[in-house]
């Protein structure tokens, strides 16, 4: 949940004196080689269920995506190698491309909205007195506090077709046609619903995390701008948005993951449906995977998604690690 | 002077539309689940119930059912955050106290761990859980559970175990502790509060987890909270009141832990990264 650019300060544990073994033990030697051993040991639990339940598992998932592996194969236990099969399956017909491209967009839209409409919020956090931004920051609280299930549940209940508040008040508001309106009967309206609801959730995220950057920026910088002529404008352009620059970098960057992998939002609300049309590339994988039993191809789709998530995060990923390198 | 009362009146009109925004769902959930059924099918909304009714939570709480999956989702998350806790201490000491050779690699491979796309990779997991005979356990889901918040615990700790003053550690070895004892006796104790904070979150995160549950365990005897509420309406048909007092149990131990949890998760996590 925290933002990756967040780094703790490395401790003075780097300035480690280097001439252990001269001030003499017995055996300093063997001393120094259980020392040398201790970081791995102690990595070692860590490192071993990652190897083990992450990295298995998205070996196996590259394995499975080789074979032909439905219903039949399934339950006789069989392997089936079928060579690059799923893949051109998946590659040359229609339905992937359609649904990569609905997830990118539904992403962009998602996160569009999330930075912006979170950005400002920060901001405005930044602006109010005491007791309002208390106040604004429970309301955030809140919200991002919800559990994704309950969250989805909430607003199927907030958009049911019957009793439910939103057709009222669009009726009471003189939009009469809205008053029996089926939200999961379109696959605009199941969007539209969805995006509400993630961006309502991402928000408080955004907000609190910038608002938060923005009281590290010490009060002096704004005095020396004003002084210096700048108005609101300028000193806004030159002085907080360079400071939340890496914020805004790194927030983007997970809004990106989080959003496109937002099968839970997507998949209780309404299943990817009416007619699939909702469906974004994870719950397109479980659909036809688990779903409809086409494991093999369900994993090609799950490398896939992988792949593409990667290309759209490998620019800000690059920036990450070479930080990480450059500071450790 | 029209104008400046303007600019002191515009954003607090702002955030108050906002706390409106944010907050209506969450109160509409709890105003619902006490809300006797009349009020809830009532052609106008019932804004503010009159009467307050805990018939609904008895129907979510009658459900077939129910108190296994309390007792399920209790275990799975529970146990998860304990052995990730203790797997992470080590590894969180050596990365922030250690100097060897691939420190570097090891935190960047559990920053790479962290952003590991779950939702994508059910299909493997259910074969290789189905092939070592484990579905319907809450074995496998511990396991995969723990996994899930092992890198954000290993990397948060880690900034906790550096921010204990060195000193302190060597002071004590001085005085004739050995490192581990060090470790058992100076560092543990400070560690108290970036322990509590990141196993809530971890606690979020497990208790919150649906699409793995959903593959691994269809059984009703191995499965969670989560799924029990996403089924619940279904179910119920259109039993608001049941279904929002379902969600509002379900969620109301994470807005609880979030409420403890906002502070620190505020001003520690962020504020001691942003000195990055």
């Amino acid at each position: 949940m925290t933002v990756q650019t967040e780094r703790p300060p490395s401790g003075p544990a780097d300035v480690r004196r280097t001439d252990d073994g001269g001030s003499g033990g017995p055996t300093p030697r063997a001393a120094s080689r259980a020392g040398a051993l201790a970081p791995y040991l102690l990595l070692l639990p860590a490192c071993a269920a990652t190897v083990l339940l992450l990295g298995w598992p998205l070996l196996k998932d590259v394995l499975l995506s080789f074979q032909n592996l439905n219903m039949a194969q399934l339950i006789q236990h069989v392997t089936e190698w079928n060579g690059v099969d799923n893949y051109k399956e998946v590659l040359t017909g229609e339905d992937f491309w359609r649904v990569t491209l609905r997830s990118i967009l539904f992403t962009a839209v998602n996160v569009a909205l999330t930075m912006v409409l979170g950005a400002l919020t920060g901001l405005l956090l930044a602006r109010l007195g005491k007791r309002m931004r208390l106040t604004l920051l429970i309301g955030l609280v809140l919200a991002w506090a919800m559990p994704v299930v309950a969250a989805t549940t909430v607003y199927q209940w907030l958009f049911a077709q019957r009793f439910g508040v939103v057709n009222w008040v669009l009726d009471k508001l003189g939009w009469h046609s809205m008053a029996d309106y089926s939200w999961t009967s379109s696959q605009m309206s199941t969007f539209f619903v969805v995006t509400l609801l993630i961006v309502w959730m991402s928000i408080p995220f955004v907000a609190i995390n910038l608002y938060a950057a923005t009281t590290t920026i010490p009060g002096e910088l704004y005095e020396a701008a004003s002084l210096d002529g700048a108005g609101a404008w300028r000193s806004f352009t030159t002085v907080t948005l360079p400071v939340l620059r890496p914020f805004l970098y790194a927030t983007t960057f997970l809004e990106i993951i989080w959003i496109f992998k937002a099968f839970v939002q997507v998949f209780t609300f309404n299943g990817g449906g009416p007619d699939r049309l909702t469906e974004i590339l994870p719950v397109y994988a479980y659909i036809e995977g688990v779903g409809n039993q086409h494991y093999g191809m369900g994993a090609a789709i799950a490398v896939l998604t992988v792949l593409i998530m990667l290309g759209l995060t490998a620019y800000y990923l690059r920036i990450v690690l070479k930080q990480e390198e450059d500071e450790l | 002077m029209n104008r400046s009362l303007f600019g002191r009146l515009w954003p607090n009109v702002t955030a108050a539309v906002l706390f409106v925004v944010f907050v209506f769902p969450v109160y509409w959930m709890f105003a619902t689940a006490f809300k006797p059924t009349g009020d809830i099918i009532s052609e106008t909304p019932v804004w503010f119930p009159t009467e307050v009714t805990f018939e609904h939570f008895g129907t979510a709480t009658d459900a077939d059912h129910f108190w296994t999956y309390v007792r399920n989702s209790l275990t799975v998350t529970v146990l998860a955050v304990v052995f990730s806790l203790i797997i992470a201490l080590a590894g969180s000491f050596a990365l922030a106290r250690m100097r060897f050779r691939g420190r570097r690699g090891f935190v960047i491979g559990f920053m790479l761990a962290q952003m590991a796309p779950w939702e994508v990779m059910v299909i493997a997991i259910y074969m290789i859980v189905r092939d070592a005979s484990m579905l319907n356990s809450l074995v496998p889901l511990t396991a995969f559970y723990m996994m899930m918040i092992l890198p954000f615990t290993v990397l948060t700790l880690r900034g906790f175990v550096a921010a204990v003053p060195k000193e302190l550690e060597e002071s004590a070895m001085v005085d004739g502790c050995t490192r581990a004892q060090a470790f058992r006796r100076v560092i543990l104790p400070l560690l108290a509060p970036g322990l509590m904070s990141t196993s809530m979150f971890g606690f979020i995160t497990a208790w919150n987890e649906f699409p793995l549950v959903l593959v691994l365990n269809k059984d009703a005897g191995a499965q969670t909270l989560p799924l029990w509420l996403s089924s619940f309406q279904t179910q119920f048909g259109n039993d608001w009141g049941a279904t929002m007092a379902a969600s509002s149990l379900f969620a109301v131990p994470i807005l609880i832990l979030f409420v403890f949890l906002q502070r620190r998760a505020v001003s520690g996590l962020t504020a001691g990264a942003v000195k990055g």
